[in-house]
């Protein structure tokens, strides 16, 4: 393949807040650049894993190319870079970024800019990144244009007033939009002489070609047999192949050079070796310095995961390791819980990272999981000097060894209609938020700014956040780092027994209102038994809640009507497998959904 | 031909006056031409059905329902003329019907005693008529009175009644004052089956319940009536032999110990199930597929594997106070009871919900305590392998 004029390369991606219709602008950039026929067009090209077409968010970023003529009558190579659209992925959203040389911001013509918008327009603009605005959904009845786009300039300080006015949804303005990629963007730059340096913004696990790095050339080229390394990792390979991104297949060519977006593979076994951020460069001859922005992935939330079977613990670990492959944030190690036997600590971006793990470990790997409630990484200061981190309330050191401890606290932003201000406010104040500040937008919105410590937002959060403002609320954070708190162990006792699986940390000034709601839900959630069984909650040994559960008296089946024994069967099998889903502390059997209970204790 | 083997024999009448609001079995009113329609394609069936049972002899048989009652003495009559060419009934066979009050005139009891009707089992369930009606129960306790003098008068000499306790609004008193309106009757029964409510989903007083529109009695309450019936009943000369009946010495329902220690039996009619060998099966519920085709019915033919065989030993036998006899388990499974039990057995003796008794000859018996039968479904289930 002859090597491609920079200047008609565009390399660039879509950012929007949830639901504003990133997806459906790419599906429809991808229509109208012909390089499928409509039959072939999956309802949403970029999102092809079910997953993620359930939840209406993207997941792993992806890449795709696509060739557009042009009204000056010149052929186009758009690479369109996608973006995962939550703050658990912002990273990964970052780097994507630094792949691109310009966005496309996607603003919903009803509701405006909301937090994420923001978030995601600041990110771009700190890499330096060229944006246009497209106003969508302008066919709603809602829709207000003319509104969004003082909003637009008001708010973030881009022009805004030859904004494209689309339907992506009814394919109303795209050509605009298409026009606008090819002005506004600029062509990628680097020098295809100089030593190879590649930006790694996703790699994907493939069975037959190991793994497939998505990257972007910034300088040099790459091909076959280029002896490669990556810059962080020390990883080094010889390419096997390389190529370019056609709609959910890889179509191999010649060489990649500086400017150009695409994938190698080098018979990589892990995806570990090929971390979103580092910089390929070409052994032989490498660049001076790595690409500036690299930063290890850190897990931000950990949880306990246990199969619900104890024999299935192999396949859990198969499970794992099969999904760490294509995912390096995911993180693994073998733990023991006295009350649900072995299985495993789990690292995640964040709670929605956590729970597509869940899904897909249930979905596509077929089992049953007993999951403790997540914590953060808390910083254990002890008297000797040393400083642990803590993912397992359970190895908490005792008190008399701990000097003090730190927790993360983020940086949030919650966009909210005026009316709304109050409840959230209290909201913030209930989860120790520290308030920073608010600015106004137009009017009848607001921008609240807090500190909030991560413990408080993991769980629950975002669900409080939607039903105190009708869901009109909208959030994002940031990482801002540790800050010493007043954290204490809160330990459920079940008959008298301490369960592992049932600790977490929590502020010394929630522990007993926590500890209450918990031993409620939990009674709640304990079948009765032949005995009565004592719930309590204790910090440091001191009881500070209780509640019981009654002892069952009578289980009987009185009559047993004209021999119908089969019926009486059934009644016995299912009580018998209702147990089956129980896990044994001392002599008390825990439905497995109570470990996940401490997540639900938001009152409203 | 002492080489045949035992049978019992069930029939199904799913008719009854008016349904009571916490009924769950297969019964319904009808009309007079569907019940007739219903009796013959019911004796079709016994008719039909006869010849694969020649090597039977027939111990028992117990028309219920239903209300079997409410159909006419005619077809009752002619029903049990069937039953009786089709197949070899013992002399000294139980031949029981359920009636209720309000349904048996003397006329209707002189019949049934005239077809050989040796046992009745009378619906009462409560002394107390504001009770009855809160169940929908569609006599009275006078009602009551005199069904039951018409059976003594008749000759009936092996009578049940049947109680329920934990009926709603019902006190610890109330259900007390129905016991004892039940053994100071001038005659008192041989027989009393004392069931505990058991609020199934579906029924009208599940709804009713549901929607707070009545109130049952607590679980506190609902044990000690449990509990007293026992005391009341032995001290009156009733032994309990099985979770809801108690019996005078000698008159222990004999086709439903049957379930209990699974004898063979064969049901016939609408809904009704047999066990024959290790097979069950039974019929479908619809009446109006029934009056169709009477034979041609059969569903949930099942072949009990072994383990299902030993599952029901279990779990049907320890209904009785007497449990299981271990010995009878290594007779008919080649197997020590404690060899595929013993980790069950030993946490719940241990729990005192299970005992062993050791009867007589040293045969070695398990059962539940008293305490046990409370929980029985619990303790049960853990006997499914």
């Amino acid at each position: 393949m002859a090597a491609i004029d920079q200047g008609r390369i565009r390399n660039f991606c879509i950012i929007a807040h949830i639901d504003h219709g990133k997806s459906t602008l790419a599906d429809r950039i991808i229509e109208k650049t012909g390089l499928l026929t409509s039959r072939e067009m999956q309802d949403q090209v970029l999102d092809n894993m079910d997953l993620e077409r359930e939840r209406g968010i993207t997941i792993k970023s992806q890449a795709v190319r696509t060739v557009y003529r042009a009204k000056d009558g010149e052929e186009y190579i758009f690479n369109l870079i996608d973006t995962p659209g939550h703050v658990d992925f912002n990273y990964e959203v970052s780097r994507s970024l630094a792949a691109c040389d310009g966005a496309v911001l996607v603003v919903d013509a009803a509701q405006g800019i909301e937090a994420q918008t923001l978030a995601n327009v600041y990110l771009a603009l700190d890499h330096n990144l060229d944006v246009f605005p497209v106003i969508n959904k302008i066919d709603l009845p809602s829709a207000d244009p003319r509104r969004v786009i003082d909003e637009i300039e008001d708010v973030i300080g881009i022009e805004a007033q030859d904004a494209p006015l689309i339907s992506a949804k009814n394919g109303i303005g795209i050509e605009d939009v298409l026009e606008q990629i090819v002005a506004k963007i600029p062509a990628p730059s680097g020098d295809p002489e100089s030593p190879l340096q590649a930006l790694i913004f996703d790699s994907l696990y493939d069975p037959y070609k190991g793994v497939i790095i998505f990257c972007r050339i910034m300088e040099g080229r790459v091909k076959k047999g280029t002896k490669i390394r990556m810059m962080a990792t020390g990883a080094k390979e010889e390419v096997v192949e390389v190529g370019y991104f056609g709609a959910g297949q890889f179509i191999p060519c010649e060489e990649l050079c500086a400017g150009m977006v695409g994938y190698l593979t080098a018979s990589i076994k892990n995806v570990k070796d090929t971390a979103v951020g580092d910089t390929v460069t070409d052994d032989e001859r490498p660049c001076a310095e790595p690409l500036a922005g690299y930063k290890k992935v850190q897990s931000m939330v950990y949880c306990g995961m246990y199969p619900a079977d104890g024999a299935k613990y192999p396949d859990l670990r198969d499970a794992l390791e099969k999904l760490q492959l294509n995912d390096a944030s995911l993180n693994y190690e073998p733990e023991t819980s006295i009350a649900l036997g072995f299985g495993f600590r789990c690292g995640f971006l964040g709670l929605l990272h956590l729970e597509i793990i869940q899904e897909r470990l249930e979905r596509e790997y077929n089992l049953d999981l007993v999951t403790t409630a997540p914590g953060v990484v808390y910083k254990v200061h002890k008297t000797n000097g040393e400083v642990t981190e803590l993912t397992n309330p359970s190895n908490l050191p005792d008190p008399s060894e701990i000097d003090y401890m730190e927790e993360p606290v983020v940086s949030a932003e919650i966009m909210v209609t005026s009316e709304f201000i109050g409840p959230i406010m209290e909201l913030c104040q209930q989860r120790r938020g520290r308030y920073l500040g608010m600015e106004y937008i137009e009017g009848v919105r607001a921008l609240l700014k807090y500190e909030l410590p991560l413990n408080e937002i993991i769980y629950d959060f975002f669900d409080a956040l939607k039903s105190r403002s009708r869901g009109y609320a909208s959030f994002d954070y940031d990482i801002k780092g540790y800050e010493e708190s007043k954290l204490v162990k809160l330990d459920i006792l079940i008959n008298h027994e301490e369960v592992d699986a049932l600790s977490f940390i929590v502020h010394a000034d929630s522990a007993y209102e926590r500890g209450r709601k918990m031993c409620e839900k939990l009674k709640d959630e304990i079948p009765r038994h032949l005995f009565e069984i004592p719930i309590q909650a204790a910090v440091g040994g001191k009881i500070i809640a209780r509640e019981t559960v009654k002892a069952m008296r009578k289980d009987v089946l009185a009559k047993c009507y004209g021999g119908d024994i089969t019926r009486k069967k059934k009644l016995l099998e299912k009580q018998k497998e209702g147990k089956k889903r129980m896990r044994q502390v001392g002599s008390v059997e825990i439905p497995q959904k109570a470990f996940m209970s401490v997540l639900k204790l938001d009152d409203k | 031909m002492t080489s045949k083997r035992e049978l019992e024999i069930y029939l199904h009448i799913p008719f009854c006056v008016k349904k009571c609001f916490y009924c769950d079995f297969l019964s319904a009113p009808a009309d007079e031409e569907t019940r007739t329609a219903y009796l013959e394609a019911l004796m079709r069936e016994v008719r039909e059905r006869a010849g694969d049972y020649r090597n039977y002899r027939v111990v028992s048989v117990f028309v219920g329902g239903g209300t079997p009652s409410a159909v006419s003495e005619e077809l009752m009559a002619k029903l049990l003329k069937t039953l009786r060419e089709g197949f070899e009934i013992a002399p000294d066979a139980e031949i029981t019907i359920e009636v209720n009050p309000n349904t048996a005139d003397k006329e209707k009891l002189y019949c049934y005693r005239e077809s050989g009707v040796n046992r009745l089992s009378i619906g009462l369930q409560s002394a107390d008529d504001g009770e009855l009606a809160a169940i929908g129960r569609v006599h009275t306790f006078a009602q009551f009175l005199e069904t039951y003098q018409n059976a003594r008068d008749c000759g009936f000499s092996n009578v049940n009644v049947d109680v329920m306790s934990a009926l709603p609004g019902q006190t610890v008193e109330k259900y007390l004052h129905t016991l004892d309106a039940v053994l100071t009757l001038k005659v008192p029964p041989e027989h009393i089956s004392s069931y505990s409510l058991i609020l199934e989903e579906g029924t009208r007083l599940y709804e009713m319940v549901s929607q707070g529109k009545l109130c049952l009695p607590d679980e506190e309450s609902d044990r000690r009536m449990y509990e007293l019936t026992g005391r009341i009943l032995k001290k009156a000369g009733y032994a309990r032999y099985e979770i809801s009946n108690y019996a005078k010495e000698g008159f222990e329902c004999r086709h439903n110990c049957g379930y209990w220690t699974r004898r063979e039996y064969l049901g016939l009619g609408v809904g009704a199930a047999s066990l024959i060998g290790n097979h069950r099966f039974k019929n479908n519920d619809s009446l109006q597929e029934y009056l169709k085709d009477p034979l041609g019915q059969r569903i949930e033919e099942q072949e009990l594997s072994v383990k299902e065989e030993m599952e029901e030993f279990m779990f049907l036998g320890l209904r009785l106070t007497k449990g299981v006899s271990a010995d009878r388990f290594m007779q008919l499974f080649g197997r020590e009871l404690e060899e595929i039990y013993g980790a069950v057995i030993a946490r719940y003796t241990k729990a005192g919900l299970l005992r062993y008794k050791n009867e007589g000859k040293g045969e070695r018996r398990l059962a539940l305590t008293a305490r046990g039968m409370d929980v029985c479904n619990t303790v049960m289930a853990e006997f499914l392998l």
